[in-house]
């Protein structure tokens, strides 16, 4: 088996192990008040993350490029209360024209 | 909500394609690629193999950072399980469809009760497996001829989507507090943390918040008395 398999396996493993670990975990921890209300705020860290670390990194290093202007042209779409997909075409049409004129 | 759903999936392939492309273009062949969006079907830990692979990194080394990226599924499984409550195969079965994008949808439907909490994830997670293993197929068939994925603007797409999915949920002092703060320390991680890192570390801030506010509260409580 070559590296690159092993690698796909290996992730493919932990991945799925993880997933199913946490839907097993025991639901009396989750009715702690506190776990309720740290795993309620969580994805709103963890989606404010995402956001900001694939907007401006690639690898370890911050860049700023078109993707910063896609995410401000799908800011303002959603401020403007337009549908899920509009603002995604609208971020990837941004970035796609941003680096066509520069 | 099935709309909601299908809207999600849609965008999801749009990052689908651009992963099958970039897995392609990383050296992994149209097989492999296409295996890792059905086995592994976590987009972060994905581009996350991909991206160490294609860096020249090791094998071991991308998938450690891919694995460690997908840790925050186990967190996502966790806070679905008591809306969830699934058994046996269908526990087995739902864990691979546990991530970013059915979490999401799952939780903001829970608020209309528990059955469109139930309807959000299992619809959004079959429909974001099928078309996001379509996309990524395509991805990496026309790898070779597209180019750069990133002339399409799809980079941009990602985290749009993840944007679109956060806003709805600031609806207090606390979360937006908690959005900025866990944006400024990823990003700040950035630079200092093996890729994928930066997201884990975010994931702190809320702990962080809720233990000092319990500790500020416990503080009011005892210097002020209960005035009733």
């Amino acid at each position: 088996m070559s590296a690159t398999w092993a690698a796909v396996l290996v992730t493919a493993i932990g991945c799925y192990l993880f997933k199913l670990a946490g839907l097993s975990a025991p639901l009396k921890l989750l009715e702690h008040p506190l776990v309720a209300r740290v795993s309620d705020l969580l994805p709103v860290a963890l989606l404010a993350a995402l956001a900001a670390v694939q907007t401006l990194a690639v690898g370890t290093t911050l860049v700023l490029d078109a993707r910063l202007a896609g995410v401000a042209a799908a800011l303002v779409a959603l401020l403007l209360r337009a549908p899920f997909i509009v603002v995604i075409l609208v971020a990837a049409l941004t970035a796609a024209l941003v680096r066509l004129a520069v | 909500m099935l709309r909601r759903s299908l809207s999600v999936g849609v965008a999801t392939a749009a990052y689908g394609l651009s992963f099958g492309a970039l897995g392609v273009a990383a050296g992994l062949d149209v097989t492999q690629t296409c295996a890792m969006s059905v086995l592994v079907f976590t987009g972060g830990s994905q581009f996350a193999l991909v991206g160490v692979l294609g860096g020249g990194g090791s094998a071991l080394s991308g998938a450690a950072s891919a694995v460690l990226l997908g840790s925050r599924n186990a967190l996502y499984g966790a806070r679905l399980a008591p809306l969830l409550r699934v058994r046996g195969a269908q526990r087995i079965a739902g864990a691979q469809l546990v991530m970013d994008e059915s979490t999401a949808v799952a939780l903001s439907a829970e608020e209309q009760g528990d059955r469109a909490g139930r309807l959000g994830f299992w619809a959004t997670g079959l429909t974001v497996f099928v078309l996001w293993n379509l996309a990524t197929l395509l991805g990496a068939l026309a790898g070779r001829s597209v180019g750069d994925p990133r002339d399409l603007g799809l980079d941009a797409a990602a985290p749009a989507a993840f944007l679109a999915l956060l806003l709805p949920r600031l609806r207090d002092r606390t979360s937006w507090s908690i959005a900025v703060a866990a944006a400024l320390v990823a990003t700040a991680a950035v630079p200092l943390v093996p890729a994928g890192v930066p997201v884990l570390v975010a994931a702190l801030v809320p702990v962080v918040v809720v233990l000092r506010r319990r500790g500020e509260d416990g503080d009011r409580r005892g210097m002020d008395g209960d005035p009733r």
